[in-house]
């Protein structure tokens, strides 16, 4: 009896632990299969278009002409604004946080960033379209167009009409929803500095800033570039804030103010309307692309965070 | 309680400290003798750390933490509004428990407090760190890896590149809290044989839980017990004729 | 002297600097958090009556509420939860309890997090290869999974932290007492990490409601009562999208209306998880 009942044990204890394996390994092999069904999907469009499918602009569904030039280059460029504007605020808040914040307002300000992050990108999207758009027409175009259209070289891309969609709005309000994530990842590494080697540097007569640029950083770099990664991989990814917001004109302009492209949002426009194998296998192909793309940037976000988190065992 | 002593670098009078609403020193008076080693010992949380911490205002940087009462340096109030936090943190250098190089080279870790006051030229800088180098007898150790990280050093190395980095900005005082307790025995003796030749130099104020090494290393001694001074003497006179009972059992290890 | 003064003050200066900019960062980002809820708020809660909850989404320029898509997103979130949560805690487990050996658990945990933020529109494009394209039509099945693939990492990875967060002694003890490792886990270990667990599910379920990308193509929309989940189904988010960019007047009301309920919920959610159930933090 007694010897049955321990029989019974290991069994059960075996089948447990198989029972998680198996739901481990579903989400092991979930990543492959995403990639796996993508690629099959994608195959009518390589087929008909080969690798000039990455470096074409056509996108015209009535001579079934595709290429994914225009939003690949959208994405990149919304994300690129995103990141230009969120690291140096995410940085700030960090620092604020962990640096300057008297002891009772932070958590208040973690949790509001916390909200920040956990408003729904619809609603971005929405507050985008009715709010911010006209609101960055009327003030702001205006005066990016009078004093940085004329700058050599880059007044390009500030030039054309205010409209308050297009490119910069989209990567603008890409950069208000990357903040919470960014920031909050700097914060947990910020906070992992020994307390003793910040007082060192007080300690010769250093201020705060100091503290944080000679020493705070440098010694959280990877973690530091993890959570930008981290926030990347986010703004790459968004579809519905940008969606409302970015235009959706399959037309490659040098221009930030005009309206452009992403794939998140081609796809979201087109994709339940797009007629024939190879419309929808060419959405599918950019659907592929954001994938390996916002894969690699992650990984290797993942793979610095993980560098940052080792070192951090081995010295203490 | 206060004692004869050659010209005092630092005074403290009716020193209090609070945790929040913790009492963690009691109206500490004492009288710190320029160029001279002196320790603090006593059993953990005694206060002996905290008082250390005192000195440079480094307390300053957590919330809820405050002083009453008055510490002179050269006579100055350190708590006064007139006195610069950061310039005073460059005249009172700190070495911690446990060695902190800053994530960067050797030479730049010994350059970095330079750098915050003073414009030095390449030839300049590079003698000014020979020279503290020389002075945490390291020197002869990095020489040829100045530029390697400070963190492949061995803990020893670490601690002494740590105090060259403090005397290269030419501080008066030099606080030390517990800076051998991380370290190996012969890491500990030359850290010892080192402060030895600093004192001529500087005003060295050491905190240990280690008594042999507060006989070895200082020339004064303050035993401290539950955030009050009990005796403060010459080294000599503590360990071998201490005037208080409490000291006493201490030193001979009556006490738990 | 005068070089080092000099010097110094620039030092204090650059100081002053930098840090009066890291404040004005906080600021800057609590002021569109303000702008956005302001906003949100002043809209939605003028277009907000018992019609909206008690009828069907109109056709243009007739009175309607939105109900179907309230009810279609409370459907389609409790079956996503429902698949996603013992498939998340039993992957969870794995991770946390047998994980030490082996390449599958680092693997996983790798692969996991970066699920746990890849797009979710690819999530919804998987999907429909699977589970519409296939079948041959959009349904409320399509959206659930779709949703529940996007639970799956966040309690995968709340399931591994928190269970990592029970002391190995408490295992010891109960093992000690004879107890199979299985019983170890669901009795002992499970019940003390059940607070964070929750907090995990909390979070994932405020995720997905606010979702929308995952759905367009495969929950599609239906603009009549269906509780059908073989069948297209009409969700808060594709409503509010489609609306929000109609150009009519009503379906745009009625979009601000969702918009305020959703991100109540969505934001209600998230500060129970974060206050109520808040695990412990000192043992961590």
């Amino acid at each position: 009896m007694d010897t049955q009942n321990k029989h019974l044990g290991a069994i059960l204890d075996r089948l447990f632990r198989r029972t998680t394996m198996f739901f481990a390994f579903l989400v092991f092999i979930l990543l492959f299969g995403i990639i796996l069904t993508l690629f099959i999907g994608s195959l009518p469009a390589l087929k008909a278009f080969g690798p000039s499918f990455f470096t074409s602009p056509a996108w015209n569904p009535v001579d079934v002409q595709f290429g994914g030039l225009v939003p690949i280059y959208g994405t990149i460029i919304t994300s690129f604004i995103a990141m230009l504007i969120g690291i140096p605020v995410s940085f700030g808040v960090a620092i604020f946080i962990t640096e300057l914040s008297p002891a009772w307002l932070k958590r208040p300000i973690g949790v509001a960033i916390e909200l920040l992050a956990g408003i729904p990108s619809i609603i971005y999207g929405m507050w985008g379209l009715f709010v911010f758009a006209p609101f960055f027409a009327d003030n702001c175009q205006p005066w990016i167009n009078d004093h940085m259209g004329n700058l050599p070289l880059i007044g390009e891309i500030f030039q054309g009409p205010a409209m308050g969609i297009g490119m910069l709005t989209a990567g603008i309000i890409l950069a208000i929803m990357v903040i919470p994530f960014t920031s909050s990842v700097m914060r947990d590494v910020f906070e992992i500095v020994p307390g003793m080697l910040k007082e060192s540097a007080y300690g010769l007569g250093s201020t705060t800033w100091e503290v944080v640029w000679n020493v705070v950083l440098p010694y959280t770099k990877t973690g530091v570039v993890g959570g930008i990664m981290l926030g990347l991989g986010r703004a790459l990814g968004e579809t519905m804030a940008v969606t409302f917001v970015i235009g959706n004109a399959h037309e490659l302009s040098s221009s930030l103010l005009m309206p452009g492209n992403t794939i998140s949002s081609a796809l979201a426009n087109e994709f339940t309307e797009a007629v024939g194998d190879v419309y929808t296998s060419s959405l599918i192909t950019l659907g592929l692309t954001l994938f390996v793309i916002t894969f690699i940037v992650l990984a290797l976000a993942k793979l610095l965070l993980i560098r940052l988190a080792k070192r951090e065992g081995t010295q203490s | 309680m206060s004692i004869e002593t050659p010209t005092p670098k630092i005074t403290t009078t009716n020193l209090n400290f609070y945790y929040g609403k913790f009492r963690a020193l009691k109206d500490i008076n004492l009288s710190i003798p320029a160029s001279q080693v002196t320790a603090f010992i006593g059993p953990s949380g005694c206060g002996k750390s905290t008082l250390l911490r005192t000195f440079n205002r480094m307390y300053e940087l957590y919330p809820k933490l405050r002083v009453e009462g008055q510490i002179l340096i050269d006579g100055h109030d350190i708590h006064d509004a007139k006195q610069d936090l950061n310039l005073l943190r460059a005249k009172v250098g700190m070495v911690f428990q446990k060695p902190t190089p800053f994530p960067m080279s050797i030479y730049d870790n010994v350059a970095y407090g330079i750098k915050l006051y003073e414009n030095l030229s390449k030839v300049e800088m590079d003698e000014r760190i020979e020279w503290a180098l020389q002075k945490a007898a390291i020197w002869t150790e990095v020489k040829d890896k100045l530029h390697q990280s400070g963190s492949g050093l061995s803990g020893g190395q670490q601690q002494r590149l740590c105090i060259a980095r403090c005397v290269a900005v030419k501080p008066n005082v030099l606080l030390l809290d517990e800076p051998c307790s991380a370290l190996d025995p012969i890491s500990t003796a030359r850290i010892e044989e080192l402060v030895h030749e600093l004192k001529s130099d500087y005003t060295i104020v050491i905190v240990t839980h280690n008594m042999q090494q507060a006989a070895r290393v200082s020339d004064y001694t303050a035993y401290m017990y539950l955030g009050e001074l009990i005796e403060f003497a010459e080294t000599e006179k503590i360990f071998t004729n201490p005037s208080r009972k409490e000291t006493e059992d201490y030193i001979t290890g009556k006490f738990g | 002297m005068s070089h080092l003064n000099a010097r110094y003050m620039r030092r204090k200066l650059v100081n002053k600097l930098t840090l009066s900019i890291a404040t004005a960062t906080v600021i800057f980002a609590l002021f569109f958090l303000v702008w956005i809820l302001w906003t949100l708020f002043a809209h939605g809660f003028s277009y907000i009556n018992i019609g909206v909850f008690t009828k069907m989404t109109p056709p243009p320029g007739s009175s309607g509420g939105l109900l179907n898509a309230i009810v279609g997103s409370l459907y389609m979130v409790a079956a996503a939860t429902a698949i996603g949560t013992p498939v998340g805690i039993l992957a969870g487990t794995y991770l946390a309890e047998y994980g030490k050996t082996g390449w599958l658990a680092p693997t996983t945990r790798f692969i996991n997090d970066i699920l746990l933020s890849a797009p979710s529109i690819v999530i919804g494009l998987f999907v429909y290869e699977v589970a519409v394209h296939h079948v041959g039509h959009f349904s409320g099945w399509a959206g659930s999974l779709a949703l529940s693939l996007i639970v799956i990492p966040v309690v995968v990875r709340t399931t591994e932290n928190m269970l990592q967060l029970v002391p190995s002694s408490l295992r010891e003890a109960a093992a000690a007492l004879g107890a199979p490792y299985w019983k170890v886990v669901t009795n002992v270990v499970y019940r003390s990490a059940r607070a964070g667990i929750m907090t995990g599910l909390l979070l994932a379920v405020a995720r997905i409601s606010g979702e929308t990308a995952p759905l367009l193509f495969t929950a599609l929309n239906n603009q009549f009562w269906s509780s059908d989940m073989s069948h297209p189904i009409s969700s808060l988010a594709v409503v509010i999208f489609q609306f929000a960019m109609s150009p009519y007047e009503d379906w745009q009301h009625l979009a601000w209306a969702g918009a305020l309920i959703i991100t109540l919920f969505v934001l209600t959610l998230n500060i129970l998880a974060r206050t109520v159930l808040r695990p412990g933090q000192e043992s961590s």
